[in-house]
């Protein structure tokens, strides 16, 4: 292998794993608080793509410039986050917090074929594709490979914006600090007065926005249709549990080795290509049974 | 840590003098289900199909009596159907029993390797790694098209039955009552094996593993044991569910599947042997009818049903049952009641 | 257990025990087809298009005066379904013929079992060969051509508009229809133009959201074509990110199913890139496009979805069509009112029938013979996508192997020769 095809390998993996991880980070944000994983995940990032989808489409058949997309993305996602996420945690699991964790992940299951019809029903089964924001931003070529600057440069910027936005606002801001106590001993929170309710409720919205958000910056790269979401849950939980879950800084870790494996395979043995995000996630589990960056809970009599 | 399954205590309950309601309304229901090919044959598939899951379902039930929960089981019932697939395409005409020894015994042995690894685990890195152990073999299933056919997977030609050749029909009879029969032996072995004491200390290890370490009896080893005992009757299920098919899938190992032996074991009744295969029973034929008469909205509808189970009946049909059952009959069952309130 | 036996199939055989059939009030059919997953992009529009054929049909007086009801099975729900629901619309649900299925797969699952249940099955777009080669029926007939005739007609129009193309590399779905269809293409490629080098095989797996890496390594490696034949939303994300690439305008692409997405690649798709469509089967069908029925089934459809009618349509026209044939057939050969099922599957033998396309007829083996239609894509401006140039449409008889043979060794004896052997009708659009 020489150095050209180890950077296009290199540059590749980095623009998947980007994506990856800003849908990762919002399952892994949920779990680290609320201990729920959320199957229904895949489809809220379905639904920001499809959002995103009709509302460009509206917007650019008026004659706005594809770049007007980059609001609607974010339009989207909150829309999944306030529309969707809402309800769910205030319908749904908000009854269930003190039940076994089967039942909470089963009712996250249960939403996610709910979603995955509700997704048909609203957009029909055909496949839509709307990319004119990636082709605004145009190429750039490397070794005589052509990229778009959408996937090589504002995908990586716009997780690694994340990553860094979402430390800072659980280190540095008070809500971000209400949450973490919340997450540290939620009775103990509970008695100097936090709100545990709406800690969590916020919670999930800005988990749900996350996925929403993954959804909206894949559409312009990506067919979009019925199914897509139940894809992207497997690989969010692969990059989860092998960071260790709730782990956000691991998380962009994982995505990292999981894009990077995948690309390298591709030119390397393209035929276990598919293999690689698990194969990874097995291995590193064996060796550390808490992922890459968790720590090991301790056992309570 | 949260409790994860609740043990329904009707099916651990010592009978009475009397046969218990609850045995009585097993045999005529294992009775009206011998008697479906008289009497409703065009539910005999279907429901024969029920069964093979329900099996499936039973092993991640005795999972869930240790508290644990697995995502990825049907890693052993792919496995076992696929071990009988490869057997029928290198050896036409083997024995129907040469197919089933041979997928659970590829079932057993796979869940004992998988086991080794994953006994050390709890909680939701147990799922999470045996989700990966099953996505890893279905990756391999649906990349490997030449050796594995490929997402359509391969044919599993009709088996003869202790050396007949059979045709369809008939084939399908004798599947159907095998069925039945290791759907009551099999069952009936969980029962007893949960009462064992190897199955006494099993279910320990969910309320209060650290008092077995203290005892110096090793956890691992005995979650070992059960894992294996749930791969097997995984691996029942993946055969007979294959035979009945005559074709086999990755669908067959992919997550969905997985989630929906746990989705099954839940609306039966978490941790009830009775409640699998009911659980299967009601569940594939909302599914089937869902599908037939909703087009295609049957996944809202079975999402929604499962959701209305848990928000409103956390103990699945089998605590409904124990409810119903524990009004008309209070003396009883007061410890089904006891754990209802709790 | 010797009584249930005879039990059982005494309840398969009873309902058809009649030797001349009575007039049903309705004739009831099953036709199974995707409504959910990703092939909803075939099963949807073929659904819609039997809506309006059988409505078509029962306005003119149905079948010698019986209306034909038309039952859908989801493909979508799982195999599990699928089979108890085929089963249960033959032996509870009175279908007198079923038309199965989309996917090979199932159609392997479901041609044994109609077999074994004695129902017709007319196997309506499923497209591998192994199905006739590989086994022979008595009572599953295919309404349509095989992977052979279609990648044989891919190879052939390719090798006449490209003559001089070097390197080939390929990016095909992960499963049986990707690797099926490759084999041929690449088999068939080898024997009439053994000095082509295959540069590149990837088969990312079905339903593969993000094709970056391949088209990386397809920039690195710039072969003179790319074969794929995906299709659906794959094919869509394949084409959209080499579009968005550059690719497209270094490699000529052969995409063997891309008329069913022309209409939603709208201006990706630009001009020079060859098109198929698995069938003759193209919206402005060169022979056909004046034809009073053909017009007034497009507009029919589309007046009804909004959209241009895509393959699967012509299918399920071609299933309808070669029912209804099969009936009048046997009702006029055997001078009856309604046939048995004996006289209906022995109607199917050699039937000539024509849906939306060119005439089709049945060989011995039951499998169809369909003409095949090739293009080139332009962007004319006349609709905002891409529609075909330099139309090539070919004889189907010659593109299958002959009785008995299997593709796969038949295309090994052929050579260079080969193409100059079929019949074709050229067309500048």
């Amino acid at each position: 292998m020489n150095l050209t095809i180890f950077l296009l390998a290199l540059f590749d993996g980095i623009s998947y794993a980007a994506l990856v991880f800003i849908v990762a980070l919002g399952l892994t944000l949920i779990f680290g608080v609320m201990r729920i994983l959320n199957v229904a995940h895949g489809s809220l990032y379905a639904i920001g793509a499809y959002v995103t989808v009709s509302l460009s489409g509206y917007f650019l058949a008026l004659g706005f410039a594809p770049v007007f997309a980059f609001p609607l993305m974010i339009v989207s996602a909150a829309l999944v986050g306030v529309a969707l996420g809402g309800p769910i945690e205030w319908l749904l699991l908000r009854r269930i917090y003190d039940k076994p964790e089967v039942l909470q992940l089963l009712v996250t299951f249960a939403v996610f074929m709910i979603l995955e019809d509700v997704q048909r029903l609203v957009w029909g089964s055909q496949p839509y594709f709307e990319a004119r924001v990636l082709q605004a931003l145009g190429n750039v070529t490397v070794f005589g490979v052509t990229y778009t600057v959408y996937q090589l440069i504002l995908l990586p910027l716009v997780a690694t914006g994340l990553l860094l936005g979402l430390r800072f606002f659980l280190r540095r801001t008070v809500i971000g600090k209400l949450i973490l106590a919340t997450t540290e001993d939620r009775e103990a929170a509970q008695s100097i007065g936090i709100d545990a309710d709406r800690v969590f409720l916020f919670t999930f919205m800005v988990g749900a926005v996350l996925a929403g958000l993954g959804g909206a910056l894949a559409s312009p790269t990506t067919s979009i249709l019925p199914g897509m979401g139940a894809d992207m849950i497997v690989l969010s939980f692969a990059v989860v549990a092998t960071a260790g879950l709730g782990q956000i800084g691991g998380a962009a870790v994982a995505a990292l080795m999981i894009g990077l494996g995948r690309s390298f395979a591709v030119y390397v043995w393209p035929e276990v290509a598919v293999l690689v995000p698990y194969l990874i996630m097995v291995l590193v589990l064996l060796v550390r049974p808490e992922g890459l960056f968790g720590s090991p809970v301790a056992r309570k009599i | 840590m949260r409790d994860t399954t609740r043990h329904p205590t009707s099916d651990s309950a010592k009978p009475g003098a009397m046969p218990s309601i609850r045995a009585i309304l097993t045999l005529l229901g294992i009775l009206l289900l011998a008697a479906v090919p008289f009497i409703a044959p065009s539910m005999q598939l279907l429901i024969n199909l029920a069964l093979a899951k329900g099996l499936a379902v039973l092993g991640v039930t005795v999972l869930l009596r240790a508290g644990q929960v697995s995502f990825g089981h049907a890693l052993f019932f792919g496995i076992s159907a696929y071990v009988g697939a490869f057997l029928m395409a290198s050896l036409p005409g083997a024995d129907l029993i040469l197919v089933l020894v041979a997928g659970v015994g590829g079932a057993v042995v796979s869940g004992l390797l998988v086991g080794l690894f994953v006994v050390r685990y709890r909680g939701i890195f147990f799922g999470m790694l045996n989700l990966a152990f099953s996505m890893i073999f279905w990756s391999i299933l649906e990349k490997f098209y030449h050796v594995t056919g490929g997402a359509d997977g391969i044919r599993l030609a009709r088996p003869s039955v202790l050396g007949m050749a059979m045709e369809r029909a008939g084939f399908e009879a004798v599947i159907f009552y095998l069925s039945i029969v290791l759907m009551v032996v099999l069952g009936w072995f969980t029962l007893r094996w949960f009462a064992s004491p190897v199955g006494q200390i099993f279910q320990t290890i969910k309320t209060n593993e650290t008092r077995l370490e203290y005892l110096g009896l090793s956890p691992r080893r005995v979650l070992l044991s059960g894992y294996v005992l749930s791969a097997a009757l995984c691996g029942v299920g993946g055969s007979l569910m294959a035979l009945t098919q005559g074709v086999v899938t990755p669908e067959y190992v992919w997550w969905v599947r997985s989630a929906e032996m746990v989705f099954i074991a839940v609306l039966g009744g978490a941790g009830s042997v009775r409640g699998a295969f009911i659980g299967a029973l009601i569940y594939e034929v909302v599914r089937i009818y869902a599908s037939a008469f909703a087009g295609d909205i049957w996944q809202l509808l079975l999402g929604s049903f499962l959701l209305v189970i848990i928000l409103f009946a956390p103990g699945g049909i089998m605590g409904i049952a124990d409810t119903l059952i524990g009004h008309r009959k209070k003396s009883g069952q007061r410890a089904a009641t006891a754990e209802e309130a709790k | 257990m010797k009584n249930l036996l005879t039990t059982t199939m005494l309840c398969a055989v009873l309902p058809f025990a009649a030797l001349a059939a009575d007039k049903p009030e309705t004739l009831k059919i099953g036709m199974t087809t995707f409504l959910t997953g990703p092939a909803s992009v075939f099963g949807v529009p073929a659904r819609d298009a039997m809506n309006i054929l059988v409505e078509n049909i029962n306005s003119q007086g149905g079948v010698n005066g019986v209306p034909i009801e038309v039952t859908y099975i989801d493909e979508g729900a799982g195999a599990e379904a699928l089979t108890s629901e085929f089963r249960r619309l033959v032996q509870s649900g009175g279908a007198e013929v079923m038309l199965a299925s989309i996917s090979s797969g199932n159609c392997q699952t479901l041609a044994p079992l109609a077999e074994d249940l004695k129902v017709p099955n007319l196997m309506w777009d499923c497209g591998t060969q192994r199905i006739f080669e590989e086994n022979s029926y008595d009572y599953v007939f295919r309404t349509q051509g095989n992977a052979t005739s279609e990648m044989l007609a891919a190879v052939t129009y390719l090798l006449k508009t490209n003559p001089d193309f070097k390197t080939i590399a390929v990016v095909n779905q992960d499963y049986a229809w990707g690797r099926d269809s490759w084999d041929i293409f690449r088999t068939a490629l080898q024997v009439m133009k053994p000095d082509v080098e295959v540069v590149g095989e990837f088969f990312p797996k079905f339903g593969a959201p993000d094709f970056s890496t391949e088209i990386s390594r397809l920039q690195a490696l710039r072969p003179d074509v790319i074969l794929s034949t995906s299709w659906g939303a794959d094919l869509d994300t394949f084409v959209q990110q080499a579009f968005q690439r550059g690719l497209m305008n270094t490699s000529t692409f052969v995409l063997p199913l891309a008329e069913s997405s022309l209409e939603r690649l709208g201006s990706s798709l630009p001009a020079g890139h060859i098109v198929g469509a698995r069938g003759d089967h193209y919206f402005l069908h060169p022979e056909r496009r004046d034809d009073a029925d053909f017009k007034s089934f497009m507009a029919q459809y589309t007046e009804a979805t909004g959209d241009i009618p895509v393959y699967p349509v012509f299918h399920a026209s071609q299933a309808i069509a070669a029912l209804t044939a099969a009936y009048d057939k046997a009702i006029a050969e055997n001078g009856v009112d309604w046939p048995s099922k004996e006289q209906l599957v022995a109607a199917f033998e050699g039937l000539e029938f024509q849906g939306l396309g060119r005439s089709l007829h049945l060989r011995e083996d039951n499998q169809g013979v369909e003409s095949q239609l090739m293009g080139t894509s332009v962007q004319s401006g006349d609709y905002p996508f891409a529609t075909l140039e330099n139309i090539m449409i070919f004889d189907g008889e010659a593109l299958l192997p002959p009785l008995g043979e299997v593709s796969l060794d038949w295309i090994k004896g052929l050579d260079a020769g080969f193409a100059d052997s079929l019949t074709i009708s050229t067309y500048e659009n």
